[in-house]
C-alpha cells in the first residue's frame, strides 16, 4: 500500500469540481458573475457564493456547499450510539455541547430513560449548553460587526469567549469539542469550585455585555448598515423553515426550549426576546444581531438560576456519580425518533432509525440549523447591493461544520 | 390535539386509499402516505385550519437496504400555532425511486430534497433546481444507499484510505 500512487496527474483533473449554475452565455445585458468565497473571510469558513451582479445591484445568489463534508451520517451508520457524540461535536462545533444535548436527549428517548436522569445531571447539563450558547453567540456578534467594519467587537466578543472556553476546558478537558454529556449522564460531574467561578464570571460578563450594546448595536454606523437591511418577512422565514434567532428576529415568540419544554427548561425563568423593528423593519438585520445579544442576557439568567439550584437543592455530594444513568450496553428498541433542540442556530434535530437488533443505529439523518437558514440567502440578497449581501450574511449566523455536516 | 385525534381528522379529509398505515411506534406520531397525490395531501396537511402544518423541519431518505427493496422519505411536520408534531412516511421503489416535489408547498423542501437525491439518489418531480448539493457534481454514486461503492478514483486522487 504504501508505495503505490497517491494521485496521477491529469490536466483534466484541474477542472472545476462544482461548476457555477450560471455561465458567460446565461447573463443578460451589463451583468457579470462575482465568485465569492471559499477562501474569504466574510463567508465565515468554507462556503463558495456565486454571486450575479448588474453593477453593484445582486441579480442572484447560488450558494455551493459541501467544501467541509465530513460524511457525518455515513459514519453514524458505522458506530454506535455513544460513540457518535465526538461526530455530533464536530457538527456545530461553536455550540458542541447544545448539539450533544439534543442527540443524548434523542438516545435517551428511545432506551426510555429519560425519566431517570438525576436532576443535578440535568442542571449541569443546562448550565455548559447555555455557557456554550454563550460562546456561539460571541462569535455570531462579533464576527458579525467585523464584516461590516467594527473590528473592535470582535476583539472584545473573543476575549469574553475565552474565559467560558476555559471554564468548559476546566469541566471537560476540552475547549471546543467536549464529548461531555453522555448517554444517561455525564462525563464527569463539574470540577470542585465551578459553581463559584462561574457566579464570578457572569456577574463580570453583565457590565461587559451592556458596553457592547453602547458601542456597537447602538452606533451610529452599524445602525446605518444593519437598520431596514435584509427584511425578512414572518411568513417568508416559517415557510423557509427558518428557526432561532433569525426566526424570533422577524417577531415571532417561538423558542423550542419554551415550545418542548425539554430538560429542567420549563423549571427556569427566562424570557424569549424577539425582533421589534426598533432601528427600521421588522426583521431586518438588526434585529437579528439585537436578539441574539438579548438572548446572551437571558442565558446568563438561565445560568445563574441554574447554579443556585446546582449549589442548593442539588448541590455536589461524596456519592453523587454522573455515570449512574449510563447504560452499559446502548440497544434501543425498533423505532423512529425525531428529537429537536433549541441550538444557538436554531432547531437541531436528529432522526433516528434504530432495528432493536444493533447498538448502531440504521440511520441518523441530522437536521443542521445552519443548513437550513442558509437555504433563504438567495431570497433576502435578491435586488440589494454587494455590501449588503455581506451584511445579510453575517446576520444568518452559519457555521459551515453544520452546513455541510 | 393528540395524535389519535389528528389521524381521524386527517382521514375525513384524504382520499380513502391515502393512508396506508398508522405507526405509533415512531416518536412523533407517523402516518404512511401513498406516493400517489402526494403534493395534493401534503397541501392539504398544511392548508388545514385545524392542523395548519407550517413548518417542514427535516426530511429523511432512508434506503432500507436490497433485501427490503425499497426506500422510505420520512417528512417531520410541526405546526408553531399549534404546537403539534405528525411525522409523514411515504415508501418509494428501489430502482424507480421517484417522489413529487414539495418545495411549492414548503421552500425547506427544496434543499432538503437536494441533499436526499445527493446521498440516495431520490428524483423529485417539478423540484426548481435538482442538483448535488453536498458532493461534488461529477462524484459517483450515492453513498447512503446500503449497496453503496465508492469510487476507486476520484480525479485522479484514490478515494480508500
Amino acid at each position: 500500500m504504501a508505495n503505490t500512487i497517491q494521485y496521477i496527474f491529469d490536466r483534466k483533473n484541474l477542472n472545476q469540481s462544482e461548476p457555477g449554475k450560471y455561465q458567460e452565455e446565461d447573463l443578460r445585458r451589463e451583468e457579470m458573475i462575482i465568485n465569492i468565497g471559499p477562501q474569504h473571510p466574510s463567508t465565515h469558513g468554507v462556503l463558495r457564493l456565486e454571486v450575479v451582479a448588474r453593477g453593484e445591484e445582486v441579480v442572484e445568489v447560488i450558494p455551493h456547499l459541501g467544501y467541509l463534508h465530513r460524511c457525518f451520517e455515513k459514519h453514524a451508520e458505522n458506530l454506535p450510539y455513544n460513540q457518535i457524540i465526538p461526530f455530533v461535536d464536530r457538527m456545530d462545533y461553536l455550540a458542541a455541547m447544545n448539539s450533544e444535548h439534543a442527540y443524548v436527549m434523542g438516545v435517551e428517548r428511545m432506551l426510555g430513560i429519560q425519566d431517570q436522569i438525576p436532576k443535578r445531571v440535568e442542571y449541569i447539563r443546562v448550565v455548559v449548553a447555555e455557557l456554550n450558547r454563550l460562546a456561539s453567540h460571541f462569535v455570531a456578534l462579533g464576527s458579525y460587526g467585523m464584516d461590516i467594519g467594527a473590528v473592535t467587537a470582535f476583539f472584545w466578543m473573543v476575549r469574553d469567549r475565552e474565559h467560558i472556553l476555559r471554564l468548559l476546558e476546566w469541566v471537560s478537558g476540552a475547549r471546543m469539542l467536549y464529548n461531555y454529556i453522555w448517554v444517561g449522564g455525564l462525563y464527569y460531574d463539574l470540577p470542585v469550585g465551578f459553581e463559584e467561578r462561574c457566579r464570578e464570571f457572569t456577574d463580570y460578563l453583565k457590565p461587559k455585555l451592556l458596553e457592547f450594546d453602547q458601542v456597537v448595536m447602538e452606533n451610529k454606523i452599524f445602525v446605518d448598515r444593519t437598520a431596514n437591511v435584509g427584511v425578512l418577512p414572518l411568513d417568508l422565514a416559517i415557510n423557509y423553515g427558518i428557526t432561532g434567532p433569525m426566526l424570533r428576529g422577524s417577531g415571532i415568540r417561538y423558542d423550542i426550549r419554551r415550545a418542548d419544554a425539554y430538560s429542567v427548561y420549563p423549571e427556569l425563568d427566562f424570557e424569549v426576546p424577539v425582533g421589534k423593528g426598533e432601528m427600521g423593519t421588522t426583521g431586518d438585520c438588526w434585529d437579528r444581531t439585537r436578539v441574539r445579544l438579548k438572548e446572551c442576557y437571558e442565558s446568563i439568567r438561565i445560568i445563574e438560576q441554574a447554579l443556585v439550584q446546582l449549589t442548593g437543592d442539588h448541590k455536589r455530594t461524596r456519592d453523587f456519580d454522573p455515570r449512574a444513568a449510563v447504560p452499559r450496553k446502548i440497544r434501543p428498541k425498533a423505532q423512529d425518533l425525531y428529537v429537536r433542540a433549541e441550538n444557538p442556530k436554531g432547531e437541531t434535530g436528529f432522526f433516528f432509525r434504530a432495528d432493536g437488533r444493533s447498538d448502531i443505529p440504521f440511520r441518523c439523518k441530522a437536521r443542521g440549523a445552519s443548513f437550513t437558514n442558509l437555504s433563504i440567502i438567495s431570497e433576502m440578497a435578491r435586488g440589494s447591493l454587494i455590501a449588503d449581501l455581506i451584511a445579510i450574511f453575517g446576520s444568518i449566523d452559519i457555521v459551515l461544520g453544520e452546513v455541510d455536516r | 390535539m393528540t395524535f389519535r385525534e389528528m389521524t381521524n381528522h386527517i382521514k375525513t379529509l384524504l382520499d380513502e386509499d391515502a393512508i396506508l398505515n398508522v405507526d405509533e411506534n415512531c416518536t412523533p406520531g407517523a402516518i404512511e402516505l401513498a406516493s400517489t397525490n402526494l403534493l395534493e395531501h401534503m397541501q392539504m396537511l398544511h392548508a388545514n385550519e385545524q392542523l395548519y402544518f407550517d413548518q417542514l423541519s427535516c426530511i429523511t431518505g432512508v434506503d432500507n437496504g436490497p433485501e427490503a427493496n425499497h426506500m422510505e422519505v420520512i417528512y417531520q411536520l410541526y405546526s408553531i400555532p399549534f404546537n403539534h408534531h405528525l411525522t409523514v412516511k411515504v415508501q418509494i421503489d428501489r430502482e424507480k425511486s421517484l417522489l413529487p416535489s414539495l418545495a411549492s408547498v414548503w421552500k425547506t423542501a427544496e434543499w432538503h430534497e437536494r441533499e436526499a437525491y445527493d446521498m440516495l439518489g431520490i428524483q423529485f418531480e417539478n423540484h426548481p433546481d435538482l442538483r448535488r448539493i453536498l458532493l461534488p457534481a461529477d462524484w459517483e454514486g450515492h453513498p447512503l444507499r446500503k449497496d453503496y461503492q465508492q469510487q476507486a478514483y476520484y480525479r485522479g486522487v484514490k478515494v480508500a484510505y
